[in-house]
């Protein structure tokens, strides 16, 4: 089937097999492998863009059915070298150690601080429960989103 | 103190997996690649009838399809680690078949690989191979599995044990003191499976070039060095030299991507039968079927006590579970990296640990953050806990009255324990000081005889914990059965220019050594540190190692770059004495340049690197260049050691339990990057917190996993935990030359028991004195209930 | 990790989407938002050979205002309903269990009417319909046909639909005084128990889900209820509780008790 998706603001079209999820034709098919795969039903969050604007874990969404569609994953947050405020608080308040996971928790974080500029921590945490950090104990996490969320609304 | 070491410098390595840009094995993608499909067995015990690929190897993209008839039936995995039976037997020890033949032994065991053009395809065909088994019944359970009439996972012995071993103190001596102790605490509990679950699954890229007869493979693993001998003199027979191994970025390991797994070499075998690469990655159910397991000890101990509360003798027995097969280092977990820690931080004077192995229908166990570790403080410090309730007694204070008193390993001698080892220094109630003040202690206590008031469940719990890591002295792990040498490699090449690139054996998957070892490196040479470049993971870049688990990257492979840099600063005075026309006695090196004392005349290391390489005035009789490789093998285990603190309340509703607080006083001796420390410390919290309340795999007695996925086994997730309170006090390691002890297990190893306590504590006076991890609600309110 | 092979068609209407059905039967599946079925069709639990996508039908898309009613298009996701002024003024209870599910990126794909059809006997929206007394607007070859909530669930992963039948709406009556307590699965966030109360009076409707294999209303609540949440005694009457590993029949009676009193005195 053919597809055409604006990926980080540049359209990209393609013949793709139905079965194919959005992860494996973002890392496969378009080499965007910052976009990772932990469990692939869901559970684990590794896989989470955003789909037109909203948080989604790509590995329970078909390729197909982001025909049309306007996907950010990880690689478009940057404008340029200039990385964008969560990515920089995550690395000034060291919320990621193996980095597995910390696409999905940028990509996650966008969400919560979208809908909610200024979130408690108990809200970042309620935030964070789709995605999985083996690493961290979530602790410097949700101090970067934290931060991240003072920095955005100055 | 220099610009870097003890500062909380941001990690370099943070850029790129911030950006999406990390190169983790999956994100590898070689010209002609192939991909496999494993199928698995749906049975923990069954003979293989028959396995008919006829129909598969007709699906479309089927490249080739394998099975245990095949060359590769006759390779098996080693296992690094020999522990024979008290009686002397030897450690029985069983082919793990690359694929299984005739029997399988645990569910997810693999019995054909199916390669081909897509992962897609793969997965079709390997859905067409048909296996007929006939089911036999299974153990899973490590204390039935020595039961009389037990199913045997393996023919060959009478009965399932691998080995048995015993520690300590004479047991007869150690029963007759508990005998006539004043008081005698009694436990049984079962210290449950756990599946490590680092959220990248394994992935491995075996590429088999014929025209230089070289394989490349790629893999995600903790020690691509001890990967490469292992697969090469010890199952495929292939030659080391010509085998690279790549480690690049890897997702988490946690233990659990030490070992030497089956698909590494069978992989690895048929990338050179196709003549094309092939990767394979695990998905999440077979991470859950097929990654080894921690834990698993089935306990039985007794503590006697003296009236005041003083441990008397301390005897133990165990049942531990190795699983279907003996996995790289299984045999060393429940033995010299647990029974070793039952000293703990006591002096208890009399102490026998006997543990029995046997072999279960499941998948292996090994180790997982902490290895034994967290077994044998779990028990200590439910015990001392227990005791202190039962004697009425406070928690604190029981403790107190069984430290061993600070020492530093200098001044005052080390502490021989009962169980072999000589711990390197500490300061045991300085944590707990710490620890108690940093909670509020005597404020809380009652704050929650007020709570009790009214009827909320609040509670404290503590855990003393103490760690054996910074593994390890070859010489005695060797005499212990160790089949490898623990040294590291540490190498470091002064370019012509000064800029430095340092190769480690040890790895980093998460852990941070591109930043934390250039800190110290540039701070021992006196230049900076975006001079100083880490490479680490890849065998032909990286002359040796032996990777990283047991918190040893710092103590051991730090102390390796430490030998080399030292080794560069030596000949470098040489060259700075030459250039100078002083004498090397009349130099001191300081910010990068060696000077001349008392003078202004001074060289830079920039000016010696380039002399090195240019040696147009040059010493007599001096080598050119820069370059030192080292091998450093410790002359003794590294001993953290802290205090946990866990405040929890309980809903008498439902039996959850709400952690409140948790506060960690650490002490990892000497602290290079403050920041890094304390997230190793949150991390490994959180994963005792989850050994405490949430995880554990569970076998029916089918041998089916009934929790295999993430829909069933749970983990800690953002709003189960707290903000993590941690602190240090410092001790530093006398007999390394950092001074480190090691950071990676000791919140996994301390957290448990605290939280366990707490919960416990919390319920103390409804009369409940234990209940079995995890302390899901279900667990909890029924313990309230009886 | 990836499904056997299917056919993918994306329905633009509702009469599209039941000819498809009607055409495929059996070997057809209906698409929403995909987090149940792509996860079991990932693991080859479930495989149709067609997929028909209803995400794009936007005639299901919809939260309206209609008379005493609130009427919510089966394509709604939780997000939607959790942040819909209509559904927070008038069924605010709906909002409120929207709120439990799953997380972030569950709620922002996962629709109403996938949930229901999947009919998972632990999903939180069951309680909230029977509660509600809502009625389930389908639609099939034969026409359209509206299904009370009671009627709807019929066993695990059973509902009334017809093979040919797709859910296109959700009516819910206005409710004031409606509540939802839950108790999570700490693995899944599923509910071991969800209980859904909606107030009127001294008469009470209640829903529960993950208590037996097919969400109920507790009617022996119902009955004994006159002000006091000490009819939360009646929780599983006449129940046949289910049983797991994170809670046996005992515990799962015991936690039913305690939310249905929990939304009671809510």
């Amino acid at each position: 089937m053919k597809i055409t998706l604006t990926i980080n603001g540049k359209q990209h079209t393609h013949d793709v097999e139905p079965r194919i999820s959005l992860t494996q034709y973002l890392r496969e098919v378009v080499h965007l492998t910052g976009t990772h795969i932990g469990c692939d039903t869901s559970g684990c969050g590794a896989c989470t863009v955003t789909m037109n604007g909203d948080a989604v874990k790509s590995c329970t969404v078909l390729a197909v059915q982001a025909d049309g569609a306007q996907i950010t994953t990880i690689e478009g947050m940057a404008n340029g070298t200039e990385m964008h405020p969560i990515q920089e608080a995550f690395k000034e308040h060291h919320g990621l150690q193996c980095g597995f996971c910390t696409p999905g928790m940028v990509m996650t974080a966008a969400d919560i601080l979208k809908n909610n500029p200024s979130p408690s921590e108990a809200e970042i945490r309620g935030g964070l429960k789709g995605n999985f950090c083996r690493c961290t104990g979530y602790h410097n996490i949700v101090k970067s989103i934290q931060h991240a969320a003072e920095k955005i609304s100055g | 103190m220099g610009n870097f070491i003890g500062k909380a410098v941001k990690r370099r390595e943070d850029a790129r997996f911030l950006k999406g840009a990390g190169k983790y094995t999956d994100d590898i993608k070689l010209p002609g690649m192939t991909q496999a499909a494993f199928v698995r067995s749906p049975y923990a015990h069954a003979k293989i009838l028959n396995v008919d690929i006829s129909e598969a190897q007709k699906a479309e993209g089927v490249v080739a399809i394998f099975t245990a008839n095949d060359a590769c039936g006759e390779y098996g995995v080693p296992c690094g680690w020999q522990v024979d039976f008290k009686n002397g037997e030897t450690m029985r020890e069983p082919k793990h078949p690359l694929l299984a033949k005739d029997k399988i032994r645990h569910i997810g065991e693999a019995v054909a690989i199916v390669i081909a053009e897509s992962l897609e395809l793969a997965r079709d065909a390997a859905e067409l191979v048909e296996v007929d088994y006939e089911e036999l019944p299974a153990v899973t359970d490590p204390k039935k599995a020595m039961e009389e009439g037990a199913p045997l996972v393996h023919d060959d012995w009478g009965d399932n044990a691998a080995f048995d071993w015993c520690i300590g103190n004479d047991r007869a001596e150690v029963e007759a003191a508990i005998a006539s102790a004043a008081h005698v605490t009694e436990m049984e509990f079962r210290n449950q499976r756990l599946a490590p679950n680092a959220i990248e699954p394994r992935c491995y890229i075996a590429d088999y070039d014929v025209n230089g007869d070289k394989w490349t493979l790629y893999t995600s693993t903790q020690n691509p060095h001890l990967i490469r001998l292992l697969l090469c003199a010890f199952v495929l027979g292939i030659p080391e030299h010509r085998v690279r191994v790549i480690s690049y970025d890897v997702g988490g390991g946690f233990g659990s991507k030490i070992y030497h797994y089956t698909e590494e070499a069978l992989l690895t075998w048929a990338s050179k039968e196709i003549g094309r690469p092939v990767k394979w990655n695990a998905d999440r159910s077979e991470a859950f079927l097929t990654d080894a397991h921690g834990r698993d000890h089935v306990v039985k101990s007794k503590m006697g006590f003296d009236k005041d509360g003083k441990i008397v003798a301390h005897l133990t027995d165990e049942y531990c579970a190795m699983g279907a097969y003996l996995s790289t280092f299984a045999p060393a977990v429940p033995t010299y990296l647990h029974g070793t820690l039952f000293q703990g931080v006591y002096t208890t004077p009399l102490i026998h640990l006997n543990v029995t192995a046997p072999f279960t229908h499941t998948v292996p166990v090994d180790a997982y953050r902490g290895a034994g570790r967290p077994e044998a403080t779990y028990l200590l410090e439910r015990m001392l806990s227990k005791a202190a309730m039962e004697m009425n007694m406070d928690q604190a204070e029981i403790r107190y009255k069984n430290f061993i008193p600070p020492f530093d390993g200098i001044e005052q001698a080390g502490y021989q324990t009962q169980v072999a080892l000589q711990y390197d220094s500490g300061n045991y109630k300085g944590t707990l000081e710490r620890g108690l003040a940093m909670l509020g202690y005597e404020d809380f206590k009652k704050e929650q005889e007020e709570a009790r008031k009214k009827g909320k469940l609040l509670g404290v719990g503590i855990s003393t914990y103490i760690e054996g890591c910074g593994i390890a002295p070859s010489a005695v792990v060797g005499s212990l059965g160790a089949r490898a040498g623990l040294y590291e490699v540490g190498h470091v090449r002064v370019q012509p220019t000064g800029k430095v690139s340092v190769f480690t054996g040890a790895h980093s998957h998460g852990q941070g050594h591109e930043t934390v070892f250039a800190q110290f490196v540039a701070d021992k040479l006196g230049i900076d540190m975006d001079d100083v470049e880490i490479v680490h993971g890849d065998t032909e870049q990286v002359a040796f190692g032996m990777g990283t688990y047991g918190s040893r990257s710092l103590a051991v492979g730090g102390s390796a770059i430490i030998k080399s840099v030292e080794k560069v600063l030596e000949k470098g005075a040489k060259i700075a004495a030459h250039k100078l026309e002083a004498a090397e006695e009349d130099l001191e090196y300081a910010e990068g340049k060696w000077t001349v004392k008392g003078t202004d005349k001074s060289v830079s290391f920039g000016d010696v690197s380039l002399t090195a390489y240019v040696p147009h005035d040059y010493p007599e009789g001096l080598e050119p260049g820069l370059d030192f490789s080292s091998f450093y093998d410790p002359t003794n285990f590294t001993y953290p050691f802290g205090a946990h603190i866990a405040v929890v309340e309980v809903s008498e509703e439902t039996g959850k339990v709400d952690l409140k607080r948790f506060v960690a006083c650490d002490d990892v001796g000497n602290v290079m990057n403050p920041m890094i420390v304390d997230g190793q410390i949150h991390g490994g919290v959180a994963q005792g917190i989850g050994q405490a309340l949430l995880e554990e795999v569970v076998y029916d007695d089918g041998g089916q996993m009934i929790n295999g996925s993430y829909m069933d086994y749970a983990m800690p997730r953002a709003d189960d935990l707290p903000m993590i309170e941690t602190d240090r006090t410092t001790t530093p390691c006398p007999h390394n030359p950092l001074g480190v002890k090691g950071a990676g297990e000791a919140g996994a190893i301390g957290s448990t028991p605290a939280v366990v306590n707490a919960v416990v504590d919390a319920l103390a006076h409804l009369g409940v004195t234990d209940i079995q991890m995890p302390l899901t609600p279900q667990r909890v309110w029924k313990a309230m209930q009886n | 990790m990836i499904p056997a092979k299917f056919d993918y068609i994306k329905a633009s209407s509702v009469e599209e989407a039941v000819d498809l059905l009607d055409k495929h039967g059996m070997d057809a599946k209906v698409l929403a938002g995909g987090h149940s079925l792509i996860p079991a069709m990932k693991l080859r639990l479930n495989r149709p050979e067609v997929l028909i996508d209803i995400s794009g039908i936007s005639e299901m898309n919809s939260i309206v205002e209609e008379g005493d009613e609130i009427i919510i298009g089966a394509n709604c996701t939780h997000k939607e309903i959790l942040q819909s002024d209509l559904v927070n003024a008038h069924v605010n209870i709906l909002a409120q269990a929207a709120e439990t599910i799953g997380d972030i990126q569950v709620r922002n794909k996962g629709t109403i009417g996938g949930s229901l059809a999947h009919a998972d006997p632990s999903a939180d929206y069951p309680a909230v319909v029977l509660a509600c007394d809502s009625n389930i607007e389908v639609q099939g070859k034969g026409g359209a046909r509206t299904i009370s909530a009671t009627d709807f669930f019929q066993g695990i992963f059973t509902t009334a639909l017809e093979d040919d039948e797709i859910i296109t709406a959700i009516k819910f009556p206005k409710v004031s005084n409606g509540n939802y307590q839950k108790f999570y699965q700490s693995a899944s966030r599923f509910a071991v128990v969800g209980v859904a109360a909606v107030k009127n009076g001294d008469s009470v409707k209640v829903g529960v889900t993950g208590v037996a294999d097919t969400p109920y209303r507790a009617t022996a609540v119902e009955s004994a209820f006159s002000g006091s949440s000490d009819a939360a005694d009646h929780a599983v009457d006449g129940v046949e509780v289910m049983s797991d590993h994170f809670a046996d029949a005992d515990y799962r009676a015991h936690l039913a008790k305690v939310f249905v009193r929990k939304a009671l005195e809510a």
